[in-house]
């Protein structure tokens, strides 16, 4: 009887211990391998994985939801969630609405993917997910944009002839262009975008801020961070800090 | 759920496709059909009381309610769905996060808006920010549902409103001279009467009410058309283990035929909805009615 008012106790102490640092991390769910929603129908992905590692080191619990990609920073500034984890770019542009943590994933190049090696990806029709770092660089270059809200509407139209490449993350596309059998390959060289991958969270919320920046540097320390990268980008040069 | 499907890899066939229906994330797909009719469910006749509601006001003999019912016909009516979806839900949650920051957290002293941030205080926040999931969810489909309700409400009331004026005037005059109130009329006259009238286009809104689920990811509810379109793209074999090419073509076909089905089900209901409502009724319908009756 003792034990279990003890017990009741000590559940309800860690319950609202616990309550009162929720976190709700926000992401889309459609990029692997950063994040995609598994067979089980959860979140799951490199950020999955990273996120939860940081929330144990934080000491935070957090909770998983997914959003649309296009409406990711107005859900977040409204407060409907406390973080965007989704592969977002640092960039200037963002920076001015939201703050990033540091970067969790070091500068990373951008691709084209395109049916054949010699596809017009500067005259031509390229796709590319709608408010990316992608969808602004083609849009210097000369060629038409072709936007789209999913990235995987992005490939799709790639595949059907809509147009004639994709321009998007390396580590997005690379086990597309694997798995596809020779259909898709890369075009022309990579473009090195943006400033590295880092969580989004609004400008006020300092304190969220620094406890995960202390996690990031935490996880970068111990090579946590590295190990998770190599295991969820293999390749023979895994990108690392 | 079979045990054969713990090695999706070693199956063909018949067997890889039931393993591959039956996964988790195919149960949020049969799971949403669920919420997008509980949706229609409650949203309908919320819209019809919203609607009714309308007509009443735009039709009053006071004026400012006059006023207010014929602006809220006319100012939903013209503003695009999805940038009400976009604008009004978010305008109505942080209206009621701020009333409650108010009474809540009255010794509050930093502003409200900070640069582009809405903030308000912990105890505030609408569902509270450590709350479970699902009242997250629960919230969002209430947020849903008024959102709809209010739009479809005043295409209602529109149609209610023509319903209303269309009831010949010497059936009012009739009840009038037998010396029924106003209200007695309305109810008793007037009301039953419309129906006939307004249901063509209430069945309209129906239909179209169906098929404007997919405005509800914009709130973050995942319906049918998003769990299609998540399931249906291409998967490759690192992050599943049922990888497909591009899939979307059979997923919407078989929301085709889902929305079909639907439709055709409504159509038929409508149609005996509408012989009963003519039945004794002063229209053209009504008479040929009394007319196949008598012979």
């Amino acid at each position: 009887m003792k034990l279990t008012t003890l017990t009741a106790a000590l559940a309800l102490m860690a319950g609202t211990a616990m309550a009162q640092d929720t976190v709700r991390m926000g992401t889309e769910g459609a990029y692997p391998p950063y994040n995609f929603i598994n067979d089980a129908g959860e979140v799951d992905g490199f950020e999955r994985a990273l996120g939860d590692e940081l929330c144990k080191r934080a000491e935070l619990t957090c909770e998983w939801v997914t959003n649309e990609w296009d409406s990711i920073i107005p859900n977040l500034v409204s407060g409907n969630y406390d973080v965007i984890i989704a592969g977002m770019s640092i960039t200037a542009e963002r920076d001015e609405v939201i703050d990033f943590t540091q970067d969790y994933y070091p500068p990373t190049a951008s691709a084209y993917v395109g049916l054949s090696a010699d596809a017009d990806i500067m005259g031509g029709t390229v796709s590319a997910q709608v408010s990316t770092i992608q969808a602004g660089y083609v849009a210097e270059t000369g060629a038409t944009l072709l936007e789209f809200a999913t990235p995987d509407e992005t490939i799709a139209a790639v595949r059907s002839g809509e147009a004639v490449a994709v321009l998007a993350d390396y580590d997005y596309l690379a086990p597309i262009v694997e798995a596809s059998g020779g259909e898709l390959m890369f075009v022309g060289e990579p473009v090195p975008l943006g400033g590295g991958v880092g969580m989004g969270l609004r400008e006020t919320d300092t304190e969220l801020k620094d406890a995960m920046n202390a996690a990031i540097t935490s996880m970068k320390e111990d090579g946590t961070l590295n190990a998770l990268l190599a295991e969820w980008f293999p390749s023979d040069a895994p990108p690392s800090y | 759920m079979f045990s054969m499907c713990a090695s999706p890899e070693t199956l063909a066939g018949f067997n890889w496709l039931l393993c591959y229906l039956t996964t988790a994330k195919h149960m949020s797909l049969y799971y949403s059909f669920g919420t997008v009719l509980l949706l229609l469910a409650i949203t309908a006749p919320a819209a019809m009381l919203f609607g009714f509601g309308g007509a009443m006001a735009a039709r009053s003999r006071v004026l400012p309610l006059q006023w207010f019912g014929k602006a809220y016909i006319s100012v939903v009516r013209g503003v695009p769905d999805i940038a009400f979806f976009l604008f009004f839900v978010i305008a109505l949650d942080q209206g009621v996060e701020y009333l409650r920051h108010v009474v809540k957290c009255p010794d509050w002293d930093q502003p409200i808006r900070q640069g582009n941030d809405f903030i308000v205080c912990d105890i505030a926040k609408l569902p509270l920010g450590n709350a479970a999931q699902w009242v997250h969810e629960i919230y969002g489909f209430s947020l849903a549902v008024l959102t709809f309700a209010i739009v479809f409400g005043a295409f209602a009331a529109n149609v209610l409103y023509g319903g209303m004026r269309a009831v010949p005037r010497p059936q009012l005059e009739t009840a009038e001279a037998y010396g029924m109130t106003s209200r007695q009329t309305f109810w008793r006259i007037l009301v039953p009467q419309m129906w006939v009238f307004a249901l063509p286009g209430l069945s309209n809104l129906w239909m179209v009410l169906i098929k404007s689920t997919p405005l509800l990811f914009l709130l973050g509810v995942e319906d049918i058309v998003y769990w299609s379109r998540e399931l249906g793209g291409t998967k490759t074999p690192q992050f599943t283990d049922f990888p497909h090419g591009d899939w979307r073509v059979w997923y919407f076909l078989f929301l085709l035929v889902f929305y079909l089905a639907f439709t055709r089900l409504s159509e038929v209901v409508l149609d005996r909805v509408m012989a009963r409502l003519t039945r004794g009724q002063a229209t053209a319908a009504g008479e040929a009615h009394r007319k196949a009756l008598v012979t």
